[in-house]
């Protein structure tokens, strides 16, 4: 693999990410437990796809065969697609799309604080971009957390719930292959497995505080790094990629 | 031939499409501009927010008034760093937003508060009372949160400060 071909994949990765959860995250939109709640998801997910299409755009540029961040976004299939496996997980109640996001958002501000570093101006500056509103983002699923594990019986037992479904699906955010390999050498890309003791004990942390006990013993759920995922993609790209598939040369 | 301090006179016309009591150069998304002979021209602009969905329309205002105004050749360059802060809002620019009914962003990023989520107290842009409480940090376009007033009990945006 080219230093190229791995700048790509990284990008395509990090945008596919963005993308997916944002796309999820859109879904509460309208549907929303309360007004308020309605629009900071919806505000929370425009956020993500504006990085998404940054990411997306320069993952076109990169791999320079005249792809647009749509055609990228529009035209691939599951397999094609890098994205992390817990984006792609259903919403189901709001404690678990909560407790999704929080888990998210502490692992997304800590991993673009040490892209804004990175050797590649682009991503260092989308990176930075981002920092200013993930923070936002991780008060706002943070707090929720909290509200939810000291609240009733009922809203804790959503929360822990929604983590033990989740949880399978965390571990692979830190998974590295030979892409990181080649760019960490290159000073471009964040090394996973060096944000990953924070990163524990913050959420561990949080978990003291909302009374959240971890799943023990639980498989670790990987593939998506090789275009590998749970079955919920593929309609999440239905939903997404059906208008311009069906209408290809359509300007919007 | 034109200069650059025409230009940006120019695009102070262009009102923001969400706030339009302040121009896209007061809010501070217009960066830079490139004048190449007398026809051409490059802006470089910088999103407020990533996702801002007022950013398209942005970019073809600028289109729109630099080839009304004599350019055939218009290039709009999207650029992420340095990222936009509300610190580039003039004191003239906060004045008009707090006379518009939104309360714009109390304390600058430099004292790092709105990381913490210590946010300052924001002053009611109505009744001028600081007995004011945040209802969402989230409110009707991305850079806003929304805010009550406990004296007046009138809802206000606050303009957050990033």
């Amino acid at each position: 693999m080219t230093s190229k071909e791995a700048l790509f994949n990284y990008s395509l990765r990090l945008g596919d990410t963005s993308v997916i959860l944002a796309q999820r995250l859109s879904e509460w939109t309208g549907h929303g437990p309360f007004l308020e709640e309605d629009l900071a998801l919806t505000n929370i997910a425009l956020d993500i796809f504006g990085r998404a299409k940054a990411l997306l755009e320069y993952a076109a540029k990169t791999e320079g065969k005249g792809r647009t961040e749509d055609e990228l976004a529009f035209f691939r299939n599951d397999r094609e697609y890098f994205n992390a496996l817990i984006t792609e997980q259903p919403n189901g109640d709001y404690a678990k799309t909560i407790i999704r996001q929080a888990l998210i958002d502490c692992f997304d501000l800590a991993f673009y604080t040490e892209l804004a570093k990175s050797k590649d101006e682009t991503l260092a500056g989308i990176a930075a971009k981002s920092i200013k509103e993930i923070t936002y983002h991780k008060r706002h699923s943070f707090a929720w957390v909290n509200r939810f594990g000291n609240g009733t019986e009922e809203s804790f037992n959503r929360l822990q719930n929604g983590l033990n479904e989740i949880w399978p699906f965390v571990g692979e955010l830190f998974e590295m292959n030979e892409v990181d390999a080649i760019l960490i050498k290159e000073g471009i890309a964040v090394d996973l497995s060096a944000l990953k003791p924070n990163w524990e004990k913050e959420i561990n942390q949080l978990f003291a505080k909302a009374n959240l006990v971890a799943p023990e013993g639980t498989y670790v759920q990987h593939g998506s790094r090789n275009g590998l995922h749970t079955e919920y993609l593929s309609y999440i790209l239905a939903e997404m990629q059906s208008i311009p598939r069906m209408h290809p040369t359509a300007k919007w | 031939m034109q200069t650059k301090e025409n230009i940006f006179s120019l695009l102070s016309e262009i009102p923001d499409p969400e706030i339009p009591v302040i121009s896209i150069v007061e809010l501070g998304v217009i960066r830079d501009v490139k004048i190449f002979g007398d026809k051409t021209i490059e802006v470089v602009i910088t999103p407020t927010y990533s996702g801002c969905p007022a950013m398209k329309q942005m970019e073809d205002d600028v289109r729109k008034k630099l080839l009304e105004n004599g350019f055939d050749a218009v290039k709009i360059n999207m650029v992420y760093h340095p990222a936009w802060t509300t610190d580039w809002l003039s004191e003239e620019a906060k004045l008009k937003l707090q006379k518009y009914g939104i309360a714009p962003p109390e304390e600058s990023t430099s004292d790092k508060s709105f990381l913490t989520g210590k946010t300052k107290q924001v002053t009611c842009p109505r009744c001028k009372s600081k007995n004011t409480v945040m209802v969402s940090q989230f409110g009707s376009t991305a850079c806003k949160a929304l805010y009550k007033c406990n004296d007046c009990l009138e809802a206000f945006d606050y303009f957050k400060c990033i």
